[in-house]
């Protein structure tokens, strides 16, 4: 369980994070989207104990982030978003650095690290030093060293970011499994569609301030009250345009550059109104050949709830 | 107590410094340094003296103890800056002290983990010297007491010194300005309260014989090689003291000064190591 209240976090004047309100459940995977610099590792510093808010609070496990940093600690499996090693470690050696920092016995360490190992798929390189595992490698170890302590919560901070896409989706089964196991995920990325599909909520954060959350089909839904749908007729474009106009559901209408009779307009009404749009048109005679409404994927959705924002 | 010293983050300091080549190499250089200077000392008070008697004795032996002993805190004094001064802000550079901090090892523990370690080594190099220091006991005019009492200079300096290294290291971001900021202070506590020592000492002179300041006494208490000298002549000592009109115990002051010196440092970079948390009355942002 991860709350906010209010939390912000300023430097100087700079407001980096302002009045951020979260709730997630126990069990949740809650995915914060936001570009960069938009305040993600701001908040998840605070969470991590690493950073002291401004003012506003934060709950971890029902710990207090600034009350209670010891007990949070033992709560949470950090992952920042940029990370070293000891590159004198072997793989095996830095697991065990980690355990042994969470106090759990040299026994029961050299049960759980093979363990560890297995599920990040690192099984291989457990006697290579740090330094030399890829990124994604290394990555993903960085991961396990988190699960080390078997924490209810999960910080994840850009954790498929440098990735190849095959070492993202291998990051994405793996996260897949975390979820199955029940643990409560908050997850970063730049990136929505990432996120998407293994995330229960999502939170849409822009210049520290969250700007929407929720499920990622009601995100979706909110944006789709805007939608864009495409017209193209066998002839009488302009008879047509015309006509459409009058809806005043109906707005900026666009001619197709280069198909001939095929036009756009953006549309803000309901489900049933499109269909009644639609039946007008045809009652009209209007030779219409398709009518349909634009895929709009989580991307456009994202930069639409960005909009007018300066990414710079 | 005993999480303290069965630590991980003291293992891990333990493990990685000895594994490391460097450290070997830190150990091999210090050896020859030092044995260089001993067998050149030897030497020129034998083979190549005038008086050909070519007989080291008891006299000559104590004089050697003594350049050895300098060496040795010099090497000491130029190797603890180095040591310690990037122990957090290294971590801190190479991204690997964020994930440290979010482990519920509190922060006495991984301060004081890095200290011993540091401390550790130095007194691995200490340790690797000793035999060196046979050559004086097979020649005599040096008691192992002596040997003790120098062996614990050399042990407060290094905690001293060591300790402010780590503050400065847990402080300031940047290794490199911490690193130079440690030698300074370093070099002010030789150099620099040695010149201050001597302009006391000319000071006091100038005036009538009655007259006495304080000067000598405090900047001398804080330079580790007039301690080292005053340990061995008793002659330093009395005179300081005489000059200053303080009659407590140069050695015992410098003792208990270096060690209140670690214990402040160690205090605040404990303190500073992990942001302060709880939240204060609203002060104006001081950025
Ligand atoms: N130590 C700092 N001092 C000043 N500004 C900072 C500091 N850390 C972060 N910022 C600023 O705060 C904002 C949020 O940063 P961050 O939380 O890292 O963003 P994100 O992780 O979403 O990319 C950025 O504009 C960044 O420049
Ligand atoms: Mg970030």
């Amino acid at each position: 369980m991860i709350e906010t209240i209010n939390l912000t976090k300023k430097y100087g004047s700079f407001t980096a994070l302002n009045s951020l309100n979260l709730k997630i459940e126990k069990g949740t995977v809650f995915g914060f989207v936001g570009h960069n610099g938009a305040g993600k590792s701001t908040t998840f510093s605070i969470l991590a104990t690493l950073l002291a808010p401004t003012s506003g609070a934060a709950y971890v496990n029902g710990y207090d982030v600034i009350k209670e940093p010891k007990k949070v600690r033992n709560h949470i499996g950090y992952m920042p978003d940029f990370f070293g090693v000891y590159d004198q470690f072997k793989t095996i050696e830095y697991l065990d650095f980690y355990g042994a920092s969470y106090g759990i016995p040299q026994s029961e360490r050299q049960a759980l690290i093979p363990q560890l190992l297995e599920l990040v798929n690192l099984s291989h390189k457990q006697d290579d030093y740090v330094d030399l595992l890829s990124r994604g490698m290394k990555q993903r170890l960085c991961l396990a060293r988190s699960l080390i302590h078997d924490p209810e919560v999960l910080i994840l901070d850009e954790p498929a970011s440098g990735l190849d896409p095959r070492a993202r989706i291998e990051m994405r089964e793996i996260l897949k499994e975390l979820k199955n196991m029940g643990k409560t995920i908050i997850i970063s990325s730049h990136i929505l569609p990432e996120l998407a599909e293994m995330c229960d909520e999502i939170g849409v954060i822009t210049n520290g301030e969250l700007v929407a959350s929720g499920s990622v089909a009601s995100i979706q839904q909110q944006l789709q009250a805007n939608k864009v749908i495409n017209v193209k007729l066998a002839t009488d474009i302009e008879k047509a345009i015309l006509l459409f106009e009058d809806d005043p559901k109906v707005s900026t209408i666009t001619k197709h550059e280069r198909y001939e009779n095929t036009f756009t307009f953006a549309f803000t009404g309901s489900e049933l109104e499109q269909i009644a749009l639609l039946k007008k048109a045809l009652d009209q005679e209007l030779p219409i050949l398709s009518f349909s409404q634009e895929e709009s994927n989580l991307e456009d959705v994202f930069l639409e709830i960005t909009k007018g924002v300066d990414f710079s | 107590m005993k999480s303290l010293l069965i630590n991980p983050v003291l293992n891990k300091e333990i493990k990685l410094r000895f594994r490391s080549f460097k450290s070997f190499l830190g150990v091999f250089f210090y050896l020859f340094a030092l044995g260089g200077i001993a067998i050149g000392f030897i030497l020129m008070n034998t083979v190549f003296s005038y008086n050909a008697s070519a007989i080291f004795r008891p006299e000559q032996s104590r004089t050697m103890f003594m350049v050895l002993s300098f060496v040795q805190m010099a090497l000491i004094l130029f190797m603890t800056p180095g040591l310690t001064s990037g122990v957090i802000s290294g971590e801190r550079e190479r991204q690997t002290l964020n994930i440290l901090l979010t482990t519920p090892q509190s922060s006495t523990s991984i301060i004081l983990s890095k200290l011993i370690s540091s401390i550790a080594y130095l007194l691995l190099m200490m340790v690797a010297s000793l035999p060196l220091y046979s050559i004086v006991f097979l020649f005599g005019g040096v008691s192992p007491a002596l040997l003790g009492a120098t062996f614990g200079l050399y042990f407060i300096t290094m905690l001293a010194i060591g300790s402010i290294g780590i503050l400065f290291s847990t402080l300031i971001r940047k290794t490199i300005i911490a690193t130079i900021i440690t030698y300074g202070i370093t070099l002010f506590f030789t150099a620099g309260t040695a010149i201050l020592t001597m302009i006391g000492m000319q000071f006091v002179n100038f005036q009538n014989l009655n007259q006495t300041s304080v000067m000598p006494y405090i900047t001398s208490m804080f330079n580790p090689f007039i301690i080292l000298l005053a340990s061995f002549e008793e002659g330093v000592t009395n005179e300081i003291n005489s000059m200053s009109g303080i009659e407590f115990s140069l050695i015992t002051g410098f003792v208990l000064s270096f060690l209140l010196i670690s214990f402040i440092c160690l205090f605040i970079s404990i303190k500073k190591l992990r942001p302060k948390m709880k939240a204060k009355k609203e002060l104006p942002e001081g950025e």
